[in-house]
């Protein structure tokens, strides 16, 4: 393995990508990309589809050229130093993708000696079956498994040379929610042993439950990248859900703060510093309406997704936003 | 073992495994394919005056049909299994494992030199009750095999590569290497044609692939093996050099 670039300081980040642009003709699908991601972080890269995240991580695998940067995993430089960056990275991929010809553990052992990993390995792959509940499967064609068993497989490759930064995209995309667990409790396990995870993901809530930053990208540019609690924090408004008694109409001087309605409950965006709750009780008090049921919701991560990007992060899927 | 040397034997023996599990086909099939040929010719050709001295027509055709079915077979393993990796996605585990484009091209085209070893062996094994090979130049046998199979594998991974869909391959297949490998000098001895097609069979590379096998066996040619070995290694350096061109830079593999 080759020491560091020269570019780089004595503890390099877990990820470097540098100006990262990417070019398919006319189309620009990154936009010099560059952020770093620290190592021991548990990460989110989220953003609409066709944002650019597949793409850029595909380019940190090594699956696609980029037209311009450079990406380095701990120092090594993706493209000169493949050897050493690829030993250091474990890449899940979005795509149920496996190789007919073989039985789920000669595969995941092939894919270790593919790392230069041999037998002291093996015990670390039975360990991996176990965890992922797929050891009554080892013997199994990879033909032979259900979608969530080939995920799990995907997830056991990616990390079969125990690599000390693991990038996931979307790895519970159309998984049952048991499976999502289960996959998380490991990664979490991993995370907490030192491993650096990288996610993209449709569920915002898994972003904002796992991850200690996020990278927001749209349209091929980092949006924003912050730590989730800042992120969060930086929405200033908060949300007021009241249902008014009998067939009383909201104030028209409230009616622009509506966003939703769904039976009969009104949810209005009240801006923190402009908007007072107090304001609108006083406001329903005066016009004489009485309130049914009220409630509050602080914003998440959905929220600042629709503010900063206009799209909700899965159109008409099981988001956060959705299940509010 | 270095990491890159395990990583090299890792690959090259699951490309063995891979044809391994469906030996049926890759190794079987093609073998008594090679004996319907050997039994059709040989008795249809009964009779006939020695193409060489001394070599009769079934010996002088066992060879060639050895050879014939080493190249398809060769180009056969390499572009299949590109081709299905390709199609089936899972050829990104090789993409983003730390194997350099060397490692690669050994792998894949050591394992369709060991398929091909097989077929040819299980040729001669069958086609012993029928003749008797001798073998006088076992090194030229050696270099011929070796050269021919790898130059097909190295053909068949230039396929694979640039097919974007398995009618690419299958027509790689059936317009260049079935027709070049059936006009090679298989069925008879170049000499017996007409000038043109003569001429003509000396441009096929897949001639003297066969033409200097059948030397290693006989100690006759149609033309002398210093050509044919020439040939068969110009051959493999063209198309090695394509190739790693295209593994180095990622074409077509790389988006």
């Amino acid at each position: 393995m080759s020491s560091p670039s020269a570019s780089t300081t004595a503890a390099p980040s877990a990820l470097s990508i540098r100006g990262i642009r990417k070019r398919y003709g006319a189309l620009e699908a990154l936009r010099g990309v560059s952020f770093d991601i620290q190592r021991g972080e548990f990460f989110a890269l989220l953003g609409p589809n066709g944002a650019g995240k597949s793409t850029l991580i595909s380019i940190i695998a090594g699956l696609v050229q980029a037209s311009e940067g450079s990406v380095a995993v701990l120092g090594h430089d993706t493209v000169r130093d493949y050897r050493a960056a690829r030993r250091l990275l474990g890449v899940v991929p979005q795509e149920l993708v496996f190789d007919p010809f073989f039985k789920v553990r000669d595969m995941l052992r092939i894919q270790a000696g593919y790392y230069g990993c041999g037998k002291e390995v093996w015990p670390w792959i039975d360990e991996m079956l176990e965890r992922l509940d797929l050891t009554a499967k080892a013997g199994s064609s990879m033909r032979a498994l259900s979608g969530g068993m080939k995920r799990r497989v995907l997830i056991a490759q990616a990390l079969v040379h125990k690599p000390p930064v693991v990038i996931l995209d979307e790895p519970t995309a159309g998984v049952d929610v048991e499976l999502r667990r289960m996959t998380w409790a490991f990664m979490s396990d991993l995370h907490r042993q030192g491993t650096t995870v990288v996610l993209t993901t449709h569920y915002l809530e898994e972003a904002q439950e796992l991850c200690s930053r996020i990278a927001i990208l749209d349209r091929g540019s980092v949006a924003v990248i912050e730590p989730t609690r800042q992120l969060l924090a930086r929405h200033p408004y908060r949300f007021l859900r009241i249902k008014l008694a009998g067939a009383a109409q909201l104030p028209e001087a409230l009616r622009p703060l509506i966003t939703g309605e769904s039976d009969g409950t009104l949810e209005l965006k009240l801006e923190t510093s402009r908007n007072p709750i107090g304001g609108v009780f006083d406001a329903l008090r005066t016009a004489g309406i009485a309130i049914e049921d009220v409630h509050t919701r602080e914003p998440d991560l959905e929220d600042i997704f629709i503010e900063l990007t206009g799209h909700p992060a899965k159109a008409g899927g099981a988001t956060a936003g959705a299940a509010k | 073992m270095t990491p890159d040397q395990l990583g090299f034997y890792t690959l090259l023996k699951k490309e063995v495994m891979r044809f391994w599990s469906v030996l049926g086909q890759t190794v079987t099939a093609p073998v008594i394919t090679a004996l319907l040929y050997l039994l059709v010719f040989a008795q249809a050709m009964k009779g006939r005056a020695p193409v060489y001295p001394g070599v009769g027509y079934t010996e002088f055709l066992v060879p060639g049909l050895i050879m014939m079915t080493v190249i398809q077979n060769a180009f056969a393993n390499t572009s299949s299994s590109l081709m299905q990796s390709k199609m089936m996605g899972n050829i990104v585990f090789l993409q983003m494992a730390p194997i350099g484009p060397f490692e690669w091209f050994g792998a894949y085209v050591a394992a369709a030199i060991v398929r091909c070893a097989l077929v040819a062996l299980a040729m001669l094994l069958v086609t012993m009750p029928f003749v008797q090979l001798p073998v006088h130049a076992p090194l030229a046998l050696l270099a011929m095999f070796l050269l021919s199979a790898g130059s097909l594998a190295v053909l068949g991974l230039i396929a694979g590569i640039v097919a974007e869909k398995f009618d690419h391959v299958a027509a790689f297949t059936n317009f260049f290497i079935t027709p070049l490998s059936f006009l090679s000098g298989v069925f008879y001895s170049v000499h017996a044609l007409p000038p043109l097609w003569f001429k003509a069979s000396h441009l096929n590379p897949f001639f003297y692939m066969i033409d200097g096998f059948r030397y290693g066996f006989f100690g006759h040619a149609d033309v002398p093996i210093v050509y044919s070995v020439l040939w068969a290694f110009g051959f493999f350096a063209a198309a090695s050099a394509v190739c790693l061109w295209m593994l180095v830079t990622g074409y077509k593999l790389k988006r």
